[in-house]
């Protein structure tokens, strides 16, 4: 291209895990003309967002569910649209009411139940500057996480950038309020804001859910922006067909863009030679060599499973020892043989996000199990029926309901082999609160603890996000000190997946930050 | 006499006033500990002079010399992963150390700062005693994950005495030591005297010949009784010392020690204010053709860059301690470093010193002098003192390196 000359098309790159991330990752080396490999170790390829067949007949999106923050950039850069990505009919939440004075949440709408004419003003006031703050963030999602010593062109741009969107986009006084609210919780903020408790509950959830947080719990304005991040530019929505539909849209952009893929490929280890990754070899001892290894697994895994630790210096892998990345969220998949009748939910309704979580006491209550080690007796729902919208999903007349149910922490005191069935049980028994005779609609049942996760995704600790979002575990800290800006101590390898900034859901945001990296580090010879 | 129940002598006493914890030499110790000038080395009770300090530095030059060595920190590392732990954690390569052999190591950070230094004693094949100058078991099990190792703090199960000086040999043998004649610097004897076991290693810190002595701690008076029955009957002049002795013992011979001539990184806060290998010197120590070790990552970037200071032995001249002078650079007029540790040098009639010099753009300062703070009958004075590098150990004599060694 210049007389430096363009070396990423003679350079070969093998990505280990095919989820998301390591999919858009991928997509963007190739299109820049690396030769490009994924090794998946499951039998499809999109990681946390693949469908499942839970049952003969019944199909859910395996873990996430609800698509709410894919990245337009990458939609745009990696050609979705045309790989067929649909991401389906959006979505509002409704929290739900025992006494059916249910409330539905839009992006800066309320309706419904009894709500004051205060909260429903100060709820749209609450949603623009919330939306405003997510995104003063947006350079920083954007980009790789500055470092703060050493710093580069491109960090001292990212960070002028965040700058300059705090102080000008946000205005003096929402940046007075935004470094205000920062690191505290959101349990605070809710009750300076609003009045009803169902309202206050169901924002909590979304502060908490994913992560060991409680409403009370520090960093939780944090967490909520993080989430409301997508509410920047699209709003939730249920892909029709599972996510696995979009897991195969960008299966689709990748092999458009000339990317190989194989699944049942279980990378064993990344081979190390002088300190630089050369290749891996697979479970089948089949060793398969490259110029650069990119992991898609998180932090744990990749350094203290793949690589052999003595590769690292020590305080490097006692930092990733000591990531906080335990699950306490289980997935819970049902059949049922019909329609569930919550009292005072039209079928238009049912086919919303319906979460339960009626006050803030009961999240943080939920929470306090998970602090020592049980499950919460109360969880937190977030539940969709897919299958209203895409009737291809279950039998016809049947459905299948998807729930997300916090908290289940993933070191259960008890050990999850013999809890997980009593687990299950008080996630139905919750929502038979709300619709009585609901236990008694389900023909197939099936939940994925933590342990689950951890085995069936190979994702160890079975989190969310790959890792806590928690302040200490973000930005320059993601997922470490040492391997924040997606290049690691080994030379050659990089991480792409949610365990890098700026975490998870299903952004694609690490994969493509990722590749960038990639690109600047190894596109052009000084 | 009823032998008394293993580790008897080291339960910690429940009694408040017991400030410092007596070692398993102790009612021997104090025998010889007039002075009762007692300091804390590790908690326990350490003379810091026993008698007349004269007379111990010169034990250790023209006789023999011991001292209890029982508070040095000790680690018994075994295990499959042994090895690779190890050679991971320090910066030589150890991987070629036979059993019984023993060499010094240092380690350090991810920075590539050194955390501490000591002496590594392959004692029998795959298991290791590590002796370390301050406390690393935190640092060394966190250097243990992912690898199958297992690590022991056994400070208090090993008792040990370091016997030092020209006719040490002598005094061993005379004890009753078989075996010694063939045993070479760094060597590890395993052997019994009287109805213990005991090991033996041809090590030191004094840069003469010496052996230092291990021993449960139940046999620890077998031990300093056997050493002492020559010395009973007249035959030979042994001392007891303190570590004031030692003190000028190890400067004379040029050995660091971590806290006193650096900042040991774990307890460095400053920036910069940590040193790395190279900084002290210990260029040798390191090694970056062997498998992976931390800090190795951050000593290949410092090595490409150019040297800033270092950790040099002066000699300085005149009668004045250097005391934690400041160090200038006559040549350009700047200050440049400071003394650490210091010592008039009775063997070589000179003050001798380590001091932290900062080297501009790499380039060794020609000309340094030290100014020197000192007191005339309680009036201060200050004087200069021209300084001269010495690459080698002040004193390191040749027959610390004989087999067999001389039977003087
Ligand atoms: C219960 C639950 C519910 C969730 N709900 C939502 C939601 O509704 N919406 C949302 O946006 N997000 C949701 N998430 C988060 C989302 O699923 C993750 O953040 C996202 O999947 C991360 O994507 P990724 O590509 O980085 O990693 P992953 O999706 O975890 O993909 C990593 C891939 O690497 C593979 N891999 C790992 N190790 C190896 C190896 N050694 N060899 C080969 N392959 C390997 C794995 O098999 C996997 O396919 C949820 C998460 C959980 C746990």
């Amino acid at each position: 291209m210049t007389k430096t000359g363009f070396v990423g098309a003679s350079k070969s790159v093998l990505v280990v895990g095919g989820g998301h991330n390591g999919l858009v990752c991928a997509s963007y080396l190739a299109r820049a003309g690396y030769r490009v490999d994924i090794l998946e170790a499951r039998s499809a390829m999109g990681g946390g967002a693949a469908s499942s067949d839970f049952a003969e007949g019944y199909r859910v999106s395996g873990l996430a569910h609800i698509l709410h923050s894919l990245s337009p950039q990458v939609r745009s850069d990696l050609q979705l649209d045309a790989a067929g990505l649909e991401t389906g009919d959006s979505i509002d939440t409704i929290a739900l009411d025992k006494a059916g004075q249910h409330i539905t949440l839009g992006i800066d709408t309320l309706a419904g139940g009894d709500l004051s004419a205060d909260d429903i003003e100060a709820y749209g006031r609450f949603k623009r500057e919330f939306i405003g703050y997510a995104k003063a963030l947006e350079p920083l999602m954007m980009n790789k996480p500055p470092r703060l010593k050493d710093m580069d062109r491109r960090d001292k741009l990212t960070l002028a950038k965040l700058g300059w969107q705090l102080r000008f986009g946000l205005g003096k006084d929402s940046m007075r309020e935004f470094l205000r609210i920062g690191g505290i919780n959101i349990y605070d903020v809710l009750n300076e804001v609003f009045d009803s408790p169902l309202l206050k509950g169901a924002i909590a959830l979304d502060a908490v859910m994913g992560q060991h947080m409680g409403p009370r719990t520090p960093n939780t304005v944090l967490t909520y922006l993080h989430r409301l991040w997508g509410e920047t530019h699209s709003r939730p929505s249920l892909p029709s067909g599972g996510m696995g539909s979009i897991a195969k849209a960008l299966e689709r952009a990748a092999a458009n863009a000339g990317v190989s893929m194989r699944t049942a490929a279980k990378v064993q280890r990344i081979l190390v030679v002088d300190g630089a990754a050369v290749g891996v070899e697979l479970e089948s001892g089949e060793q398969l060599h490259a110029d650069i290894v990119i992991s898609n697994a998180d932090a744990k895994t990749t350094f203290l499973k793949l690589v052999d630790s003595s590769e690292f210096d020590a305080m490097f892998v006692h930092r990733v020892n000591s990531i906080r990345a335990n699950g306490d969220v289980a997935k819970v998949h049902l059949a049922l043989d019909g329609l569930p009748k919550i009292v005072g939910l039209s079928v238009e309704q049912l086919s919303q996000r319906l979460i339960i979580a009626p006050n803030m006491r009961y999240v943080e209550h939920a929470f306090n199990h998970s602090k020592y080690a049980e499950f919460s007796e109360n969880p937190l729902l977030e539940i969709t029926i897919p299958s209203i919208a895409d009737s291809s999903l279950a039998p016809p007349g049947h459905h299948v309901m998807s729930i997300s149910a916090s908290f289940a922490p993933y070191a259960l005191k008890l050990g999850w082999e013999t809890q997980r069935d009593a687990f299950m049980q008080r996630v139905i028994a919750v929502i038979e609160q709300y619709a009585p005779g609901f236990g008694a609609q389900i023909i197939a049942r099936e939940i994925l603890t933590p342990v689950d996760i951890e085995t069936q995704y190979h994702l160890s600790g079975g989190h969310w996000h790959h890792g806590e979002m928690a302040i200490d575990q973000l930005f320059m800290l993601r997922p470490v000190y040492g391997a924040a800006q997606y290049d690691t101590p080994i030379e050659g390898l990089y991480l792409c997946g949610a365990a890098a900034h700026p975490g998870g859901g299903l952004t694609g945001l690490p994969g493509r930050n990722a590749a960038q990296r990639v690109m600047r580090a190894t596109e052009w010879r000084p | 006499m009823s032998k008394p129940p293993p580790n008897a002598d080291l339960t910690p006493l429940p009694d408040y006033r017991q400030v410092l914890q007596p070692s398993p030499f102790h009612t021997r110790l104090v025998e010889h500990c007039p002075l009762q000038n007692w300091m804390s080395w590790n908690g326990y009770q350490t003379p810091r002079v026993c008698d007349v300090l004269a007379s111990e530095y010169f034990a250790i030059r023209s006789t023999c010399s011991v001292m209890d060595l029982t508070p040095m920190e000790k680690y018994r590392i075994a295990g499959p992963d042994a090895l690779k732990f190890l050679n991971r954690l320090v910066t030589r390569d150890v991987g070629d150390l036979k059993a019984g052999r023993v060499t010094y190591v240092v380690w350090c950070n991810d920075e590539g700062k050194v955390l501490d230094d000591g002496t590594l004693f392959h004692l029998r094949a795959g298991e290791y005693r590590l002796c370390a100058q301050h406390h690393q078991l935190d640092w060394l099990l966190l250097s243990s994950i992912g690898m199958d190792v297992s690590i022991q703090a056994e400070t208090h199960q090993v008792a040990a005495l370091s016997v030092q000086g020209p006719t040490s040999y002598a005094l061993l043998t005379a004890a009753g030591v078989v075996g010694l004649d063939q045993l070479k610097p760094f060597g590890i004897l395993h052997t019994r005297l009287r109805v213990f076991d005991l090991m033996i290693s041809r090590t030191g810190f004094t840069g003469d010949l010496g052996y230092e002595l291990w021993v449960e701690p139940a046999a620890a008076l077998s031990l300093w009784d056997a050493l002492f029955a020559p010395a009973q009957q007249g035959l030979f002049d042994v001392r007891v010392i303190g570590l004031s002795a030692l003190e000028m013992a190890r400067i004379e011979a040029g050995f660091i020690v971590p806290g006193d001539d650096f900042n040991t990184a774990e307890t460095t806060v400053r920036a910069d204010h940590d040193r790395s290998p190279f900084e002290l010197g210990l260029d040798w120590l390191v090694n970056f053709d062997k498998p992976h070790f931390t800090g190795k990552r951050a000593l290949l970037r410092e090595r490409a860059r150019p040297v800033m200071r270092r950790l040099v032995k002066l000699r300085v001249s005149g009668n004045k301690p250097p005391m934690d002078s400041f160090l200038y650079d006559a040549e350009h007029g700047r200050r440049i470093g400071t003394v650490k540790s210091q010592s008039w040098s009775p063997i070589l009639k000179s003050n001798v010193c380590l001091a932290d010099v900062g080297y501009s753009n790499g380039l060794v300062p020609s000309q340094i002098w030290a100014e020197i703070y000192y007191q005339k009958e309680l009036e201060w004075r200050a004087t200069w003192a021209e300084c001269f590098m010495s690459e080698k150990p002040f004193w390191a004599h040749p027959r610390r390196l004989k087999t067999p060694p001389r039977n003087f």
